[in-house]
């Protein structure tokens, strides 16, 4: 089974879909850099932008690679391989396609207890479950878009709107989240205040919160600005190098 | 700035926008009963439904969340992409705050419309790339990247690009940060189990630190 999986074909349906939201990709760049300097924006801003943005996510892509691996032996590599290119979620997919696997009957997602109806039910599975971000995207982003850009301009009083603030505030609010659940984890992850859980996540965060705030103080006192381009993926390899030290 | 160059750019996106999400999505649910016609079964559709009524509303719901709050942070040629191209709690929205700060644009205005869509842009095909030379090359990678030794660091993506993203924002809002940040510790603390749901607890966090912002900016208006 994990042959056919691995198959030819499939490899040239997935790659086939793959390509297209690369092309897709490419059309959004292109178009956006072109009005950035339509409208009189820096090119050097916007090629930085490009630089520090594809530096950021060379990471977390290896990550998600991971991901890819790791499913691969289940449900072949053209089918993950898609998965995590398109809408998938690098935490959602392992979770839906074990689920999945025990809805059509399978004791767990294994390449041995596969059979092309588990298979072509668990794809389906997967791509059914994520896709509602998309859905909502279609219908409503311009929508949404449109009201709130109205409610700003009504909420401006002279001294700046209050939408910096409030998307600062709500990255703050989904940071604090994140480094919350790692303290607690390590507080209360194997039983309320048993101080026993993983205190790994903690440690990598702060080790590369300082290492972030070495690149901070190079950039911006000793006009580094080069740096800041690569700050966040340098801060993320010396904390998952601590990690692996730990 | 020519405004007709803006208001024939942001119709387009959403033109564009549409239509490659609309083709994404029949590619996406399509692609299943291709290749059960290949392997000779198709999926079974009743198995299907069961199981996205046990796993697929908490994902619904989700995916809700994901929307309301991430589309005003992406704006339009953004969230268009990053919705295509998922991963956003993981990489495309911490990409595309990094580029803002890094570009000084403010919400709401073309400019930042322009780096979002440019950063989530990149950032894709970085992950496209990475995968597709991952998948290339993937009989000598695989001991490599699965190798005991690296597990750890693979293990612990998120925390680091969290941590390096709380000292660049926490730094500039320490007063705002310390609520959400207390709350949640707490939180997570008493009720344990809240751990796995961390993806919707961005919600409440978000929403406290947003309602602290919004006191503090009534505040300086009061008092300017």
């Amino acid at each position: 089974m994990i042959a056919q999986l691995n198959s030819m074909p499939l490899y040239l349906i997935c790659g086939g879909i793959v390509a297209f939201v690369a092309a897709v990709c490419v059309v959004f760049m292109v178009r956006a850099y072109k009005a950035g300097i339509a409208i009189g924006m820096d090119p050097v801003k916007l090629k930085r932008t490009l630089t520090s943005s594809v530096t950021f996510s060379i990471l977390p892509s290896v990550g998600i690679l991971l991901g890819v691996i790791a499913l691969s032996g289940s449900l072949g590599t053209p089918w993950p391989w898609l998965r995590l290119s398109v809408i998938g979620a690098l935490h959602y997919e392992t979770q839906v396609a074990q689920a999945a696997a025990e809805q059509v009957g399978l004791s767990t997602l294994s390449a041995s207890e596969m059979t092309p109806e588990a298979f072509s039910t668990i794809a389906l599975l997967m791509s059914v479950c994520i896709m509602w971000g998309m859905v909502l995207s279609f219908f409503f982003n311009k929508g949404y878009l449109k009201k709130l850009s109205g409610n700003t301009k009504e909420k401006k009083n002279g001294k700046g709107g209050f939408g910096d603030m409030a998307m600062a505030a709500m990255f703050i609010g989904l940071v604090s989240t994140y480094i919350g659940s790692y303290i607690g984890g390590f507080v209360s992850g194997k039983g309320v205040l048993t101080f026993q859980g993983d205190l790994t996540p903690i440690i990598v965060a702060f080790v590369s919160a300082l290492c972030m705030a070495g690149f901070i103080y190079l950039a911006e006192k000793k006009h580094m600005e080069w740096l800041e381009s690569f700050s966040i993926a340098g801060s993320m390899l010396v904390g998952m190098l601590a990690a692996i030290l730990f | 700035m020519d405004p007709k160059v803006l208001e024939k750019y942001d119709r387009t996106t959403h033109v564009i926008g549409r239509t490659a999400t609309a083709i994404t999505l029949v590619l996406l649910v399509g692609a299943p009963f291709v290749i059960g016609s290949i392997l000779g079964a198709m999926p079974n559709l009743s198995a299907a439904a069961k199981g996205f009524l046990s796993v697929g509303i908490i994902w619904t719901v989700s995916s809700v969340v994901e929307f309301l709050v991430y589309t005003p942070m992406l704006g339009a040629g953004g969230g268009y992409l990053a919705f295509i191209t998922g991963n956003l709690i993981n990489m495309k929205i911490p990409c595309a705050m990094n580029a803002r700060e890094i570009a000084g644009t403010h919400t709401g205005t073309p400019e930042n419309e322009i780096i979002s869509t440019l950063s989530i842009a990149a950032s894709s095909l970085t992950t496209i790339t990475v995968l597709a030379v991952g998948v290339l090359l993937l009989v000598p990678l695989q001991p490599i990247l699965q190798s005991e030794a690296l597990q750890p660091a693979f293990a612990n993506v998120v925390p680091a690009l969290f941590g390096a993203m709380a000292y660049q924002y926490f730094r500039r809002n320490i007063k705002l940060a310390c609520v959400p940040l207390a709350i949640m510790t707490l939180l997570f603390t008493f009720v344990p189990s809240l751990i796995s749901q961390t993806s919707i607890m961005i919600l409440p966090g978000g929403a406290i630190a947003i309602g602290l912002a919004w006191l503090a900016w009534r505040r300086k208006g009061a008092n300017a």
